[in-house]
């Protein structure tokens, strides 16, 4: 069945005790017509790992403030590939300076959000770029 | 995508693959045989075909009540109950689907993080989508699948709002609906319809002042309530040993919780009487007549047959035919094999 709905994973790594962001999405992505698991504050890459392959998401997509972009994002694509779900869209967003942006897509971030992206922004991206599906 | 084996067939040997897998603790092939009964792909109908006779050992909890309650939270204090008995649980969370588009917000993992490192737990949230009477199909599929990767306990959270989630816990082997002391009158309603399906009820949030009052009105409830509701529809309602027992739990702390999971594997060895059991009953209830309608549609819908269909579907809209006149046709030309349309 191709009208099932995108099924996406918002989950927020790192220490930093704001989700506001993350809610705003989760919701937003829920009004664009996707199911939206959200998984809330402090998530380690185990965690967000775990919720990903049990879930069985389409897209990943990780709200990241706290600055430990770099160590935490490689840590959680590399995860995920080792759970056999390196066809999963990862994405980011935060504040990611451009030359860690590039790094980050070498280790599968596909694409990161700047600030003042819209919600409907990140819903085209995630309606054309989700990983097919059966 | 890197799974060569499993590509190269059609969808029962790739079924099949993920089966065997998922059976020998591949938790990504369960988690894509989850996938598959849930949106109905090609996989799901060889994937149940080879699970469901596998499965049928599980205890099946229902967890349903008003939201704010606590069940998400109940779930996770019950999980770490279970887990110190060492058995593999798993969790199937449901959450409403938005009406017009179709979206959800699937948010009951938030209380649920704790066990990530633990195989034995099994967390899957799932939207309850639109079809009528495919949520309780969709759900008693997903059980027989976690049923059958070897879960003991199968614990299925609802909203007890809606009539179809309500349905989904009252098709569980046990049903626990759970209510929060602060709520006060406006929830007799709810009450009242919730209360009929429920085999325990618990009281949570017993930190809260009003919790043991609460518990006691609803055992006053219970008892003016009466006798068992006997007959009708399994689909419907069915028949419970009433008397449901009232337990007070702090789903916040675990207090109460040791007592909970005690009373649900006496509820479960008082109930586990076999096929005729009418819980299980409900359950293949629905998930046949789920099946029986998606085949008449494809059936009405195939080559040979949607000109006829439609031709009688319009004599409908055109008010020449009555609907039961439409459906008594099509089922005469679905039996007899034949494919013209019903005369208007
Ligand atoms: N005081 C208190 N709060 C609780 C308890 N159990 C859950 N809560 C809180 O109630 C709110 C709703 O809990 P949740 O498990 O999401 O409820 P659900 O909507 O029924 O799944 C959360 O803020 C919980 O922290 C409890 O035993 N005591
Ligand atoms: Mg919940």
């Amino acid at each position: 069945m191709t009208d099932r709905p995108i099924k996406v994973l918002i989950a927020k790594p790192g220490l930093d005790g704001h989700d506001r962001g993350a809610k705003v999405l989760a919701r937003g992505l829920r009004d664009e017509g996707f199911e939206v698991v959200y998984t809330g504050l402090r998530q380690t890459p185990e965690m967000i790992a775990t919720a990903a392959l049990q879930e069985d998401v389409d897209v990943v997509g990780l709200s990241i403030l706290s600055g430990a972009h770099m160590t935490l994002l490689p840590r959680i694509t590399k995860l995920l590939r080792d759970s056999g779900l390196e066809d999963v869209l990862v994405t980011a967003g935060g504040i990611i300076p451009d030359v860690d942006v590039t790094a980050l897509a070498e280790v599968g971030v596909a694409r990161v959000f700047g600030p003042g992206t819209t919600i409907a922004e990140v819903a085209d991206y995630l309606r054309t770029n989700a990983r097919p599906r059966d | 995508m890197a799974e060569p084996a499993a590509t190269t067939g059609g969808p029962a040997a790739r079924a099949h693959d993920l089966v065997l897998a998922a059976r020998d603790g591949d938790r990504r092939s369960l988690a894509r045989l989850l996938t598959a009964v849930e949106n109905r792909t090609p996989l799901a109908e060889p994937a149940l075909r080879e699970m469901y006779p596998l499965a049928g050992a599980a205890h099946v909890v229902g967890i349903t009540g008003p939201p704010g309650a606590g069940k998400s939270t109940l779930v996770a204090a019950l999980i770490g109950e279970v887990r110190k008995a060492g058995r593999a649980v798993a969790v199937v969370a449901v959450d409403p689907s938005s009406p017009i588009t179709g979206g959800a917000l699937l948010g009951d993992r938030v209380r649920m993080q704790s066990y990530a490192g633990d195989r034995d737990v099994f967390i899957r949230s799932m939207a309850a989508r639109g079809h009528a009477g495919g949520l309780a199909s969709t759900t008693g599929a997903a059980t027989a699948v976690l049923d059958a990767a070897g879960f003991d306990l199968i614990l299925v959270e609802t909203v007890g709002t809606g009539q179809s989630e309500v349905e989904v816990a009252a098709a569980a082997d046990t049903t626990v609906v759970l209510e929060a002391p602060e709520m006060g009158d406006e929830v007799q309603a709810i009450k009242a319809g919730l209360l009929e399906v429920a085999d325990l009820v618990v009281v949570n949030k017993g930190d809260k002042p009003g919790a043991q009052r609460t518990a006691a009105q609803l055992r006053a409830m219970l008892v003016a309530g009466g006798g068992p509701k006997v007959g009708g529809d399994p689909s419907q309602a069915r028949p419970r040993p009433k008397r449901p027992e009232v337990l007070i739990t702090t789903a916040a702390t675990g207090e109460g919780v040791p007592e909970l999971l005690v009373a649900l594997d006496r509820h479960r060895s008082s109930s586990a009487t076999g096929p005729t059991d009418s819980a299980r009953l409900a359950r293949a209830d629905a998930l046949v007549w789920a099946i029986v309608a998606e085949r008449l549609r494809e059936r009405l819908r195939a080559p040979d047959q949607s000109d006829a269909t439609r031709v009688t579907l319009a004599a409908v809209a055109d008010h020449r035919l009555d609907p039961y006149a439409a459906a008594d046709a099509l089922l005469a030309v679905l039996g007899s094999g034949s494919a013209s349309p019903a005369r208007d």
